[in-house]
């Protein structure tokens, strides 16, 4: 096993960084619609309640490999006319928006689940007492019910990043030029398959590393005084 | 969306569709076995005894799919000690190679999912289970792993729903599931629209039938119940 | 905080998006940057190879600046008519089924079709003979290509057919023993001939596909194809398509 990179490594690093804009992006995106989807199946409106529904079966349900190729390919024409409205010619989506927005919209409907599961088991008596006391819904939330929901949806949220940090290396299917395209044009330059997806996977790591760091920094900043088990 | 375009090409998705569900069911069955005892191995008070797992689950979880799969299906290919071994026959087939790499990546997810649940359950259950003159074994089969799956349950089958859509990688290596399939087919026709729309809508569709199935398994379990206080 | 710090990443992607999604002025010129040597990327992330420098050439015929814009294979077609560049360059092959989705210049080269397998196989002879000693056995070649067309009409249900995303793992997969035979353009092949992984391989059987022309895509309708035909023929007359054609082949490829 050889570990020359034949002068790929710069190559490489530029790959990471773009991967890590792509899951920042996207994880913004991501927060939001979750937010946004538990709150909607959490309501008492049959409506809402069908529509957070509706997003979050529909888009757990096709692959994010498939709705990258939808977003990039499928948005075209309405794209164009999107632009035609005004008036940006050629307007079109990149690979990066694409990458963003389809990683986005799928992170979304799985952390919909994770709030929702989150906002479930904080005791009902806690939002009844809020009501007592005459809080309004909004003031409910944001002062009760998040905080709490934040250190239960934690781990959740946390391997869903982690999970959306991988899922990046399909968006060098469309060509965008992250670690795993790099990669593989390394490959056909030196036809050394193993060293450089090993390099690949290692750069992965360290990234994983990282984050798994913070969020365990997160998750014991939020656990204060909560009690776990251990066999 | 025209309706000849769908008669012609639906037989062959609906092809890939089964070459889908046997990956699948193959990632989830042999990764359910093999992530107990990783789960309960994670879960202990014996810095030794969670290391291997640890550092297993590490690698699995923290390197994409798409890399696993490239390092075991080209990777492996590159040494010479490999392609001569007695392990050919089997790794030089990229259904086999794609189980392989998908059983060992679901096989972390669930062992993690097993040690929260494990984590999870309220320790008053097992003081009561111990109280009550039960060993760690009998504990174990008894309670707390009974209890700790209908916590795991809906990470459990978020899990199945995950592997459901990672078996679309399994197209970048030759294997003519619904993704390759439409992707083969898209190369034929140029219509990408059309072609991942019905490929999305049979997934869908799949994951469809396994959310109400899981719901219902939800539901006679009485998962709902177990959460909160 | 939290919120705060989601407000500002949220703006900031937006900004990427909005700002990535204008379109440029000078000329985008397409090519998918992983078949050696007629398009490949160097360890510098330059794009090189036969095909960049024509494109290059033709540029400075027509007097505008190019910019090299990659492309996966799959959907470098659809990337065109959805104007990521303005034309590509690609070693795409003018086939029936493709001028249906675009148009194409003169042919800048032409290819044909040729199998490849170890030294050890015995295969000779036309299609239909190679055919017959294959059957039941393995194939290879790049999906969306002649080579994986041809192969999925003619053969479809005699051999096991594997279609792959790019060149290279086609390659490698006929090095590590997967594939008993590959079907590729004969030029491509030659390259990897060359190569150490190559050694032990060699072309097997009469070539297919004899009027094979490779040719520039533009958009329907597009009138760059008159421009690029012009330039096409002022480089071949000028002597520097033979140039870079000497550049890469001991032998014409026109």
């Amino acid at each position: 096993m050889n570990f020359d990179l034949y002068g790929f490594g710069p190559a490489l690093a530029a790959g990471m960084l773009m991967t890590l804009q792509l899951a920042l992006s996207a994880l913004c995106l991501g927060l939001i619609l979750g937010l946004l989807g538990a709150l909607a199946k959490t309501s008492p409106n049959r409506a809402l309640q069908c529509l957070g529904g509706t997003y979050s079966t529909l888009v757990r349900g096709i692959p994010e490999l498939l709705w990258v190729l939808l977003i990039y390919f499928g948005t075209v024409s309405s794209m164009r006319a999107l632009g035609q409205l005004f008036d940006i010619p050629n307007l079109s989506l990149s690979a990066f928006a694409a990458g963003v927005s389809a990683l986005g919209l799928c992170f979304g409907a799985y952390a919909t689940e994770v709030f929702r599961g989150a906002m479930l088991s904080i005791p009902k008596g806690h939002r009844e007492a809020g009501l007592a006391l005459g809080m309004s819904r909004s003031r409910i939330f944001f002062k009760l019910v998040m905080p709490q929901m934040w250190r239960i949806a934690l781990p959740g949220l946390g391997n869903l990043f982690m999970i959306l940090m991988k899922d990046t290396a399909l968006v060098s299917v469309i060509g965008l030029e992250e670690v795993m395209r790099h990669a593989q044009i390394a490959v056909t330059s030196t036809k050394q398959p193993f060293t450089f997806y090993m390099v690949a996977a290692l750069m992965y790591l360290c990234m994983t590393a990282l984050s798994m760091v913070g969020l365990a920094w997160l998750e014991k900043r939020a656990s204060v005084g909560f009690v776990r088990s251990a066999s | 969306m025209s309706w000849e375009f769908v008669l012609k090409w639906l037989p062959k998705l609906l092809h890939g569709a089964t070459v889908t569900l046997e990956l699948v069911a193959v990632a989830v069955i042999a990764g359910l076995i093999l992530a107990i005892p990783l789960g309960i191995a994670r879960a202990s008070r014996n810095a030794y005894v969670r290391a291997l797992p640890y550092a297993y689950i590490f690698f699995f979880r923290g390197t994409p799919l798409l890399v696993q799969l490239f390092l075991v299906y080209y990777g492996l290919a590159q040494f010479e000690v490999i392609t001569k071994g007695p392990m050919w026959p089997y790794l030089r087939d990229p259904f086999f190679c794609a189980a392989l790499t998908m059983t060992l990546h679901t096989t972390a997810y669930i062992a993690e999912i097993l040690r929260g649940a494990i984590q999870a359950v309220p320790p008053g259950e097992i003081e009561a289970a111990r109280a009550l003159g039960m060993s760690k074994g009998k504990a174990l089969l008894y309670i707390i792993l009974p209890r700790a799956a209908r916590i795991g349950l809906p990470a459990y089958s978020n899990e199945v729903i995950l592997m459901l859509k990672a078996s679309a990688l399994a197209s970048t290596v030759t294997l003519l599931d619904i993704t390759g399939m439409a992707r083969t087919i898209n190369a034929r026709t140029y219509m990408p629209e059309q072609t991942f729309l019905i490929a999305g809508l049979i997934y869908l569709v799949m994951s469809f039938v396994l959310v109400q199935g899981f719901k219902l398994l939800e539901r006679y379990l009485r998962v709902d119940a177990s959460q909160g206080r | 905080m939290q919120t705060l710090r989601n407000i500002l990443l949220a703006a900031a992607a937006t900004l990427a998006m909005v700002s990535s999604a204008f379109a440029d002025e000078t000329l985008k010129m397409g090519i998918e940057g992983a078949y050696p040597p007629f398009n490949n990327k160097d360890a510098s992330g330059q794009v090189v190879g036969f095909d960049v420098e024509i494109g290059n050439a033709l540029c400075a015929k027509m007097k505008v600046t190019c910019e090299v814009v990659t492309s996966d294979w799959d959907g470098i077609i659809p990337a065109l008519n959805a104007q990521k560049f303005d034309f590509l360059i690609s070693s795409l092959s003018i086939t029936e089924e493709r001028k249906q989705a675009v148009d194409f210049t003169n042919p800048y080269y032409s290819n044909k079709l040729q199998f490849i397998a170890p030294k050890s196989t015995n295969l000779t002879g036309d299609a239909a003979a190679i055919k017959q000693a294959l059957n039941g056995k393995t194939i290879g070649a790049q999906r969306a290509t002649l080579s994986g067309t041809w192969l999925e009409d003619n053969w479809g249900d005699d051999v096991t057919l594997k279609l792959y995303d790019s060149q290279e793992n086609a390659f490698l997969d006929l090095a590590s023993g997967r594939l008993d035979a590959l079907l590729g353009d004969k030029y491509a092949s030659y390259e990897w001939l060359k190569s150490k992984e190559g050694q032990n391989y060699e072309f097997k059987g009469e070539p297919l596909q004899g009027d094979d022309k490779i040719g520039i895509a533009v958009r329907k309708g597009d009138p760059l194809r008159d421009k690029l035909n012009e330039a096409l023929k002022e480089i071949i007359a000028d002597g520097t398509y033979k140039k870079i054609n000497d550049k890469y082949f001991p032998f014409s490829i026109l």
